[in-house]
């Protein structure tokens, strides 16, 4: 117990968090563009995939930082495209679909990577993001650049969600799209420009991966961060606000555990403790999601005419 | 017309190939490998690069597959014989059962997998990566570069593999530091660089200020830190020069030629290759201290080097301790 308390005082651990968490948060603001417009979108796993390999190719080529996260947000939304050309326009089944995407995104990179480097003895490296130190504010200043863009996104989505009319249509596509259509608006193209969207977010939240946690591209690096992000949008009742605190609240259980883990003295098994953050969210989740009211027309492909 | 003189000279393709195959195949072994993971992993990469090595003399013709799945790498085994390869080598931890079926079903091709098992006749062989020796060395140095006595360690997932060396870095580090304390954390995957980095950070935070790089990712959290980090497996101080104060290096090359001079000779048979990964056969060795040359002390690089010398005459030996590594700090 003394050793949580010692935790929540050191700053430390508090950029450890933010860090940890900021993947999560491009990733779950993407699920929940996807969501809101009634579309689910399991492509985002394979989608993290491709953005950390374009946006880290990119840079190794000799683009700068920012030009391989436009890169990224491009791959995202290229891959969206295709997702919702399967699932709108089509509307076949969304999750097979994502699932295929997520499958084609990440051999895809892989067959990429070793293509473009077929002989290396270990993974190449760029110059990563570095930490804003000039920054004033104490945990914001030893994050990268891509972190304030999470928490600076947050506040954009949910304003855009909830004060503008374009936000409003979009809500109301994942509620009721007839309606939507009965106002004259396209449903089809608002459920489209809603994954293209969500899907750039994600490829953004891969790139942080290789261009701003780390500074080269490894095959898995993804490492399921995506399928948390589908699991931690029910914990956020489909709220940016939400959202953000999910995710930090993973991250927190995340570097918590990898802290208790090595000063326990191997008391108890490694495992329990990476478990730790998986077996909390679950229980967060279980709590929290009871209230979770699901965007009714999630899942449902409007057809037009169709009755 | 042109269908036949198409048959034609397919026809006269045919034979050329058969009369060239035989005679090409006396000369270069056809060799494939199979990996688990991709060739950039630490581990394998070592294979590869002895596998390369071999091809590159001449010796060899080497199709290798990477980033097997374990549910499929009995299936490419197969594949792998079916093709005439005669040699095959590859990594059978996860899929001992199904790899020692496919051997037996091929009795004429030569296998040479990655093993904590025994080697079954009669054509089976195993070998594994014992390089507890210069991970001793290694730690021998770590132990004297430390001032804050915390040594951190991160590691994929606590398999012998990665516990004897543990091991044996440790034990290398408590002969020059007996105050030594070390730090252990597992973090789950083979593959997560930004968590290994995390979880380097979160030791560094706590104290410590010598890191065994088991994972990608830790010598990049030591270099942010500035403080220094132990290699292991490969020498990747020409990305860290400031950091990385010595590598314990695994060497596949005698393990591999050993195994292509017995297939060649036709003595190939099932033995246990494990003893040509230590430093007697130049299967592993400490990398050379490099840009860390004059910042060790002298009385540790003659200690470093009056051990490895007791090493090689047989005289010490570093005990191989497969059991998981435990936290000794707090």
């Amino acid at each position: 117990m003394n050793e949580i308390l010692l935790l929540l005082a050191d700053v430390d651990f508090w950029v450890a968090v933010l860090r940890i968490a900021t993947p999560l948060i491009f990733g779950t603001l993407g699920v929940l563009l996807c969501e809101r417009a009634g579309v689910l979108n399991l492509g985002i796993e394979g989608i993290m995939v491709a953005g950390a390999f374009t946006g880290w190719l990119t840079v190794y080529l000799g683009g700068s930082l920012w030009l391989g996260v436009c890169i990224a947000a491009l791959t995202g939304a290229l891959f969206g495209m295709l997702h919702s050309l399967l699932v709108v326009r089509l509307p076949l089944s969304q999750h097979v679909a994502g699932l295929g995407i997520t499958l084609f995104a990440t051999s895809l990179s892989y067959y990429t990577y070793r293509v473009t480097f077929p002989k290396v003895e270990s993974p190449p490296k760029i110059e990563s993001f570095a930490e804003m130190n000039w920054l004033p504010i104490p945990i914001l200043s030893q994050q990268t650049p891509l972190t304030l863009l999470a928490l600076a996104l947050v506040p954009t989505i949910g304003y855009v969600l909830y004060r503008t009319p374009l936000g409003l249509a979009l809500r109301a596509v994942g509620e009721n799209p007839q309606a939507v259509e009965s106002q004259g608006i396209d449903v089809m193209r608002l459920r489209t420009g809603a994954i293209v969207a969500g899907s750039a977010l994600m490829g953004v939240g891969g790139a942080f991966l290789t261009l701003a946690a780390f500074n080269s591209f490894f095959f898995n690096m993804v490492n399921g961060r995506g399928w948390i992000c589908v699991a931690l949008i029910v914990f956020a009742s489909w709220r940016p606000g939400k959202a953000l605190f999910g995710a930090i609240l993973f991250a927190f259980f995340d570097a918590a555990q990898l802290r208790l883990q090595q000063s326990g003295g191997g008391a108890l098994p490694y495992q329990l403790y990476l478990m730790l953050p998986y077996v909390l969210s679950i229980l967060a989740l279980v709590l929290v999601a009871r209230k979770a009211a699901y965007p009714q027309a999630l899942m449902q492909p409007y057809v037009k005419g169709a009755r | 017309m042109k269908r036949r003189s198409l048959l034609g000279a397919a026809a006269a393709l045919c034979a050329a190939l058969s009369v060239s195959l035989p005679a090409f195949a006396q000369t270069k072994i056809k060799v494939a490998a199979i990996y688990t993971v991709p060739v950039e992993q630490q581990w394998v990469s070592r294979i590869h690069k002895a596998l390369n090595a071999a091809k590159d003399r001449g010796e060899i013709e080497y199709v290798f597959s990477e980033k097997v799945a374990n549910a499929d790498y009995e299936r490419v085994m197969r594949e792998y014989a079916e093709k005439g390869n005669t040699f095959i080598v590859g990594e059978s931890f996860a899929v001992e059962a199904a790899a020692r079926k496919v051997a037996k079903q091929y009795p004429k091709i030569s296998f040479l997998m990655g093993s904590s098992g025994k080697p079954q006749a009669p054509n089976f062989s195993v070998f594994d990566n014992y390089i507890q020796e210069p991970a001793y060395l290694s730690g021998m140095i770590a132990g004297a570069m430390t001032k804050s006595n915390k040594i951190g360690m991160v590691g994929g997932y606590p398999i012998p593999e990665v516990n004897r060396l543990m091991h044996g870095f440790m034990a290398g580090a408590k002969e020059t530091n007996p105050k030594v304390e070390f730090y252990v954390t597992f973090i789950g995957s083979w593959f997560d660089p930004p968590k290994a980095k995390e979880a380097a950070l979160a030791q560094i935070a706590k104290g410590a200020d010598v890191m065994y790089a088991e994972r990608f990712g830790v010598s990049d959290a030591a270099k942010e830190k500035g403080v220094l980090a132990i290699g292991n497996v490969i020498n990747t101080q020409k990305d860290y020069p400031d950091t990385v104060v010595a590598s314990a290096l695994w060497n596949m090359e005698p393990t591999i030629d050993t195994a292509l001079k017995a297939v060649k000779a036709g003595t190939f048979k099932a033995e246990d290759y494990g003893h040509y990964s230590m430093m007697k056969h130049k299967g592993s060795e400490l990398a050379p201290l490099g840009t860390f040359e004059a910042k060790v002390p002298a009385n540790i690089k003659k200690a470093v080097a009056d051990k490895q010398a007791a090493i090689l005459s047989g005289k010490f030996t570093v005990k191989v301790n497969d059991a998981e590594p435990k936290s000794t700090a707090k």
